[in-house]
């Protein structure tokens, strides 16, 4: 199911790009655009676990130690299609970090993972502008569940 | 049976234990299903950094702990730490002594924090025991005959 909701994905968001031929004229070349995520998350292990599970989606990853430096790379001008944030971290924390995005204009699919299960503390955290907040740790059903949503809300 | 079966079953059987104690949990389970060909040393990998982390987490919680005045935020941060990367590894006993261990930071109850470092310790050193011969248990059977089994 997975496979082909990033299939679908790729088939729909084909990037173009021009290329002459030897007469002169440009022909289109199609090549699929590949999701991109950002894993934000201070423990080694966390993302080292979560690198191997989104690989085997064939997503393209990058990972940050914590808000701050998700921040800054949106700052540098890198985008992510989905942004995994946790939500203790030092320096900057989730909930930060995801109104910083969202003030900054930021429109990633920004999926929270908490580990607290206090109601009041994920509320928090979700009104800071996250899409959805799953409870750590991350697993092939929730990843396939926010591919999933992240698909339905293209089409 | 011969003598590549009889240690492939002892390795099974030493597995289903540890799950059946309550030492791991199917999280750990993930892991394994995350090694193969192009990660082939992933669960050793993980696992190892799970000790190296939580060995630097505990010595700290040792130093926060020997200091006069016990900072709790400090506390509740490595703990916080400790819990999230053995959930990570399926180290399921150890998650559970630190959700209580943060309980009693919340309380600022210095004996009752005291009590679950020790517990914590404890869930931690019989984890890593444990982890440690089932993977000189696959290592043995690698080293007679091939690849383990992942089930």
């Amino acid at each position: 199911m997975v496979n082909s909701c990033v299939s679908l994905y790729r088939s729909n968001t084909m990037e173009f790009g021009n290329s002459s031929t030897a007469n002169g004229s440009v022909s289109g070349s199609v090549s699929p655009k590949t999701l991109s995520v950002l894993i934000v998350d201070e423990d080694p292990i966390i993302r080292r676990t979560n690198i191997a599970l989104l690989n085997r989606f064939g997503l393209q990853i990058n990972v940050a130690e914590n808000g701050k430096e998700a921040v800054d790379l949106y700052s540098a001008g890198a985008y992510f299609d989905i942004v995994f944030m946790d939500m203790e971290m030092p320096i900057m924390d989730g909930p930060m970090a995801t109104k910083e995005f969202r003030n900054m204009g930021v429109t990633s699919m920004i999926v929270g993972l908490a580990s607290r299960s206090l109601d009041s503390e994920i509320h928090e955290f979700i009104g800071a502008g996250l899409n959805g907040c799953h409870v750590k740790p991350l697993n092939n059903a929730k990843i396939t569940s926010v591919l999933q949503e992240l698909i339905a809300s293209i089409y | 049976m011969d003598r590549v079966d009889q240690p492939k079953k002892q390795l099974v059987d030493y597995r289903n234990l540890l799950f059946h104690e309550g030492i791991l949990d199917e999280q750990f389970t993930q892991l394994q299903q995350l090694q193969d060909e192009s990660n082939p040393h992933f669960v050793v990998e993980v696992v190892s950094l799970f000790f190296q982390v939580s060995l630097r987490l505990l010595n700290e919680l040792d130093k926060v702990f020997d200091q006069q005045n016990v900072d709790f935020k400090k506390v509740d941060s490595h703990v916080h730490q400790l819990k999230g990367s053995s959930s990570s590894v399926g180290a399921h006993r150890v998650r559970n002594a630190c959700i209580a261990f943060r309980n009693c930071c919340n309380e600022k109850n210095i004996e009752g924090c005291l009590n679950c470092l020790q517990q914590v310790k404890q869930e931690f050193y019989l984890v890593k025991s444990k982890l440690e011969t089932l993977f000189k248990l696959e290592q043995q059977i690698l080293a007679a005959d091939g690849p383990t089994s992942s089930d």
